[in-house]
Order: structure tokens, then sequence, then C-alpha cells
């Protein structure tokens, strides 16, 4: 299958590793990877702050960019969720029929990479090798307005050489909220506290997720900690196998709890 | 039994023909005034919430009691395997229910008459104070008992009762606690949901006329069963000298003028019977058209709230009865602000609400900062969408904010309130209602027209690459920078922009192909 990919801006700019092993996944299961080259931001960040007239040139730019595809996978449960949720209604609202027609179209052939990998492709066992202690965080998003259940973890299982451990409150949001994580940044700190003691309490090296956002904020956390605990996109050890282990680990020590 | 969406009336559209609201213009209602009832705070959210993070005992105390009552909740839901079909009814049946407000409204009033009630209309807090006073004034009383209400703590009732040298009495217990120790509401269900039984027991020892004076009895340990003990004793001389009572009300059935509130203690079936005046406050969005839909409900409340299949008392009543029970009924059908909350198509669907606080024990922000930081009677996620609306969103312009987003409220309502839908509608609201641009809103609006331009994007994000150089390659950001970096690396370390991003080295190694 032909796929589209979209990066998402915060992984295109900050970490681009999880887009390069999303592209890597795709390919080694045997699929044609495309990158188009227009593509920006699904406008979430923007709608979430009550900027939701200034998102709709940025989303007119998201349809422009993937409107070829015929299927769009995103490393990003929270702005899938976004294209499904909100890209049509922030349209409507401006007038803009015609496009949010085109909007719940495109809508409709965006995956996130689990549900993607599950659902579309109907795989399981990606062939990845991790030799790593991991626990799993669902994110709010993932879990709730995409409802990807548990294919992450159905995918993390079939991983050789990962050790999966349960995360305790793994439901309860990390705090990051895009701004609220600055807007609210001493509510925001009390609930990532919270999510790292969890996290820690598991004695696992990594904790992963589905969304680098969620991510970004746990592992900003960890890692002002010391705690020696990484976080990890899925795609990232999805990609990872015996011949090519992702940049990571090798040029981060692995830790022994 | 389960009412189902289908078998509601299919003439019952939303926004039918004939409503009093009118789609999508704001018709410029009145919200609830300045100055009267609990509706703002004087503080914004994040200030007000600092200060209940540095408070150990109030997040463990509220840590401790969610978390219990989240899961007798999600116990006694998992048993009904009916239950999504009941979410669905009950979220039907309120659209449908304000989709002809004005009709039911007159027709409750209409059976209330009829009945031997009286009913009265009060646009806002100040007026609903007023008729109450002059109705309690007219009865010669100087105290009244009260039932738990929200729309009387929302008005401020029991100020005006004392401006006016009347003695309001709080018969709820968890109330009681709260209005014992001069302290605020910080919970819809469990006003005193902050005080721990140790402080409950303080608070009884101090204030209550059993434990005062020579040679009472000091001995009161801080088990629930001898404070409840304490608490019955301490009310059951009240009720018995009660001559008028004022209550909220959970449901109002139109078609037949009856009232019901539904409570765990029997304090409120003791006020609702026992004096001889009886007044109810009850916001215009209580109602339900018929006697059937209360099914629904009475089977979403009691799960949601309590984490009970049904609750201990129910109580329904109708005008009077002669010989049985009060012998004068007064109905005020509040309006501060709701009018208003009607004309928004987005946010009036916060009027669906049977204050369960369900979304209050599942919210992780709620959970941290505790009640009192939403400044208003109503706090948690319900209280982030209705406080403001009812107030106009300028006058709690925090409140919008006050959440991540992460929806837990939207999946535990038993209504079905899309919250974070219309937090986010809330935001935009307050967003376009500014006049002067912010530095917020320049950042924004420069971003997106980076973000809605591929070659501006390119050059943006190349300059955030560059912020690398910045930071000399080091993983931490340095503390010192500006807002809003700052408030994010007080407890995180913000990682470094690599050199190139993902698409243009995909586009490097991939030549022209796209
Ligand atoms: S918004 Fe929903 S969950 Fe929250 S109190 Fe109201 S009915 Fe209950």
């Amino acid at each position: 299958m032909r796929v589209a990919l979209f990066a998402t801006c915060l992984v295109d700019t900050v970490v681009p590793q999880v887009a390069r092993a999303t592209a890597a996944l795709l390919e080694r299961l045997g699929h044609e990877v495309v990158v188009p080259s227009g593509q920006a931001c699904c406008g979430q960040m923007h709608v979430n702050t009550g900027y939701r007239r200034e998102a709709v040139p940025i989303v007119a730019n998201h349809l422009r960019a993937f409107a070829g595809a015929e299927a769009i996978v995103s490393p990003s449960g929270s702005c899938v969720a976004s294209i499904h949720h909100q890209q049509a209604m922030v349209l409507r609202r401006a007038g803009e029929h015609a496009l949010a027609d085109e909007a719940e179209a495109l809508a409709a052939r965006t995956y996130e990479l689990s549900q993607f990998l599950v659902d579309v492709l109907g795989v399981t066992d990606v062939g990845a090798y991790y030799p790593h202690r991991v626990t799993y965080h669902p994110t709010c998003h993932s879990l709730r307005l995409l409802k990807v259940g548990d294919r992450p973890l159905q995918l993390l299982r079939a991983v050789r050489g990962l050790e999966l451990v349960e995360l305790p409150g793994a439901e309860s949001c990390c705090g990051f909220g895009g701004t609220f994580s600055v807007k609210n940044a001493d509510t925001s700190t009390a609930m990532l506290t919270d999510k790292m003691a969890n996290v820690l309490s598991t004695h696992a090296e990594v904790c992963t997720a589905g969304d680098a956002s969620c991510l970004m904020h746990i592992g900003g956390g960890l890692s002002r900690l010391r705690s020696g605990t990484r976080t990890v996109h899925l795609a990232e050890i999805l990609a990872s196998t015996e011949d090519a282990v992702t940049p990571h680990q090798t040029t981060r020590p692995a830790v022994t709890a | 039994m389960t009412t189902t969406p289908e078998d509601l009336r299919t003439d019952q559209t939303p926004l039918a023909p004939g409503a009093p609201r009118s789609g999508t213009t704001f018709l410029g209602l009145p919200t609830a005034p300045r100055g009267v009832g609990h509706l703002r705070g004087d503080r914004s959210f994040p200030d007000a919430a600092r200060d209940a993070l540095r408070d150990g005992q109030l997040r463990a105390n509220l840590g401790h009691a969610t978390t219990t009552i989240r899961g007798k909740r999600a116990r006694v839901v998992a048993e009904l395997p009916d239950w999504a079909q009941l979410r669905a009814a009950g979220s039907a049946l309120k659209t449908a229910t304000m989709a002809r407000l004005d009709e039911h409204l007159e027709e409750l009033e209409r059976q209330v008459t009829a009945r031997g009630g009286t009913v009265h209309w009060a646009r806002d807090a100040a007026e609903a104070n007023r008729i109450v006073t002059e109705l309690v004034q007219a009865t010669g009383s100087d105290e009244v008992v009260k039932v738990k209400s929200m729309a009387t703590q929302e008005i401020g009732l029991n100020e005006a009762l004392e401006a006016a040298g009347i003695t309001a009495h709080e018969t709820d217990l968890a109330e009681l606690i709260v209005q014992l120790g001069d302290d605020k509401p910080s919970h819809i269900l469990v006003p005193a949901i902050h005080k721990n039984r140790a402080e409950i027991r303080e608070i009884f020892l101090r204030t209550m006329p059993q434990f005062q004076g020579e040679g009472a009895d000091r001995d009161l340990p801080d088990e629930p069963r001898r404070l409840a003990m304490a608490a019955r004793a301490h009310l059951r001389e009240r009720f018995l000298r009660a001559r008028v009572a004022i209550s909220g009300a959970n449901f109002a059935v139109a078609e037949t003028g009856t009232l019901a509130v539904v409570e765990s203690e029997g304090n409120g079936r003791m006020c609702l019977t026992l004096p001889e005046t009886l007044i109810t406050v009850m916001g215009i969005e209580k109602l339900v058209p018929t006697w059937r839909d209360l099914e629904v409900f009475l089977q979403l409340l009691p799960r949601s709230s309590t984490g009970e299949r049904m609750n201990p008392y129910t109580s329904t009543w109708a005008g009077v009865t002669p010989g049985d029970g009060p012998q004068d009924f007064h109905l005020v059908l509040l309006d501060n602000g709701r009018t208003a909350v009607l004309a928004d198509e987005v946010g009036r669907q916060a009027l669906h609400c049977i204050r369960c606080s369900a979304c209050l024990n599942v919210c992780p922000v709620y959970e941290r900062t505790g009640g009192h930081s939403y400044g208003s009677v109503y706090p948690g996620p319900i209280g982030a969408i209705l406080s403001p609306q009812l107030t106009g969103v300028e006058d709690n312009a925090s409140l919008p904010y006050a959440s991540s987003l992460c929806g837990a409220c939207y999946d535990v309502c038993p209504v079905a309130i899309d919250i974070p839908s219309v937090l986010v509608h809330l935001r935009a609201e307050h967003v376009e209602a500014q006049e002067k641009p912010t530095a917020e809103s320049v950042a924004f609006r420069a971003l997106a027209t980076a973000m809605s331009h591929p070659r501006l994007w390119r050059l943006a994000q190349r300059a955030a690459s560059l912020g690398r150089l910045l930071s000399r390659g080091k993983p931490t950001m340095p503390n010192a920078l500006p807002f809003p970096a700052s408030a994010w690396t007080r407890s995180r370390d913000l990682p470094t922009p690599p050199a190139e991003t993902f698409t243009s080295q995909w586009a490097r190694e991939h030549g022209g192909r796209k």
C-alpha cells in the first residue's frame, strides 16, 4: 500500500526520529511511504487554545497537502483525534462547508499508527526486537477520543525481548494538555509528579506511548529528576529490530533498576 | 425497563420552531448579575490553585475520597447492561426538553397552580433572594431549615436571609459541616469533601451547643457513626421547631407539577414534610416533560453520584394536600443567566447537567486543586463550563482553561455532556471577545500564518532548530527563558530541536519524490 505519512509539527521539528521510525517500520512491512512536502500542522493547538478562526487556514493547508493521499498515517493519537473530531467542526463554524466535507473525507482515510497496523494491515507482530523493560502510558486522546484500546499493547506484547510492565494509574492524565502545561503550570506539574511516581514504581527502563507530546512532557520531567528512566515513542520500539536498533539505544546507556 | 431515544416523541427536535432561543446568534440575554451570589471567585484559577496545591492535607483528603467514589461508581455502572442506552436516553431527553423549555415551564406553572401552589419567576439572583425573603417574612418566622440546594448557594440566599434577620439552618450533614465551619462548599455532592473526620470532629466540638457549657460531655470520637449521631441530635430539635423550609429540586415534572428531591440522609424528607410553609428554588433547566422521564434519571443519578443502585430517599410532592405536609407551597423558577446559556448552541448542553458530580470525581485537575480554586459554587469540569456561561466568559475567564482536556469528564457524564468541546468553545469565545492583541494572540496568529504557508513554516522550523545553538546543544534550556518557556522549564527539561527536521531530511534523501 502507498501510505502518506503525517509527521505532525511537533515530531517533524523536535523529535524527527519518531517519524523516521514510523517510515522505516511501514517500509519494512512492505509498504511504500510518501511524505507530502507541504504538510505542517493539524491545527489542534490553535483550536484547543481558543484560536479557532486562526486554525482555519492551518486546516486548509493540511487538506491541500494530503489531498491526493489514499491512506494517511500519523504517529500521534492526539493529532489524529483532532483531524477526526475538530477539523470539520472548525471549518463548518467558519462557513467553509465544502472544505468541511473534504476534511471529513480526509479524516476517514487518516489513521493513528497502532490503529493502522492492527485494523488496516491486520498485523500485531511487526517483527520487532527490543530487549528492555517497558511500561505503556495510554495518553488521553488516544484512549478516549480515538479509542485505540489495547492495540498498542497487542503490538508491544508481540515484540521480542520486551518485558511489558503494567503502569499503575495508567488512565490518568499526565498533565500536559498543550497550553494547559503553561497556563496552569503548577497543576500540570502536580499531575506530572504523580504520573512519574507511577512510572518509576514499575522500575521500567522505558515509558512508551503513542503521542510525542505527552512523552515530551513525561520525559522532560524524568530528565529533570535525573531518574534514568526515559521515554521512547511506540513507533521507535516497533521499528527496532535485531539488526537495526533505534539510535537512542546506542547513544544512551541502558539503565539497571 | 429503560426508555430508549426511539421512545421519545419524534416531534421534539432540538430548536423546534417557536422555541425561545434562536440558533446561533447571541441574543444579548442577561447573565447572572455581579455583586450577588457565588458564581465568581475573586482570584483566577491558576492563582487559587497554587495555594490549594501546597495544602498536603487537602490533596490527601481529596485523593482518598475521589478514588473511593470512582471505584464505587465504576462497579455499579458496570452492573447495568443497558447503561449506554440509558445514557443516550438521558441525553436525548434533555435535548428534547431544552428545545421546548418555554412550553414545559408554562405547563409546570399551570400544574403547580392547579394543585394549590404558587409559582414565582425570578430573572436573577437578586430577584430570587427578594422573593424568598418576602415569603419568609410573611410567615413571621425568623428562621428556616434548608435542604441542600445548589440553586440557593448559587444566589447566596443564606446571606440575603441573614441580612433580613432570618437564620437559615442547613440540614444536610456535609452542608452543616461547611456552615458550622464557616467554610464554603467544595464539591457538588459532598460539599465538605475537603475535610477529614478529625477536622469535622473539631468543628462540631467548637460549634454545637450540646458540647458547650459546664458539664457538657465533650467525649466525641471521630468515628463517622458518632459524628452523624451528634449532627442528628443537633438537627432534630431544629426540624421539630421549623415552620418554614427551603429546598432545591432535582427534578420537576411538567405534566403533573411534581417536584422531586433525592437524598441519602432523610433530612430532606424531614424538611419537606414537617414545616407549614415550603419554598422551593429551582433553576429553570431542571424540569422533565413527563413523569415517565423520571425513570431514566432516577437510574442514572444515584449510580453516577454516590455509586449506589438507588438513593435512599426520593421525595416527590405536588402543590399542597390539606392536612398533610406543608400547607403553603411556593416554587421560585430561577433564570440567573440560564436563558443566555440556552442561546448558545454549543454551550447549552451544560444545562443538561443533573448535578451528579461524577465529572468532579474523575477530574485530575479537581482532584489536585479542590473545589475552592474554581471560585464558583459549581466546581470541577461542569463548573468550568457552567459558571463562565452563567456570568459571561469575561467574569470567569480562567475557568475554561482549567482543564487538560483529558476527556475523562465526558466519558463519565451520565447525560453525555461533551465538556471538553464546550471548554474549547468557551476558550474561543474568550479569545474572540478580546479587543486588544495580547502577546499570546500575536504569537498564535504568527504561528498560524507560518503553519498555513509551507515555505514560511520551513523557515520557522529552521529558526526553532537554530534555537539549539542558543542552548549550546545542552539538553536543558536555561531556566531564565522568558514566559511561556519558563513555566515549562520550572519542572521539566525542554528537548532541543535537532539540526534538521524530518521532512527536510526526507526530501533530501528522496530527491524530488513527494
Ligand atoms: S456534567 Fe455530567 S458528570 Fe458532571 S455533574 Fe453534571 S451530569 Fe454529572
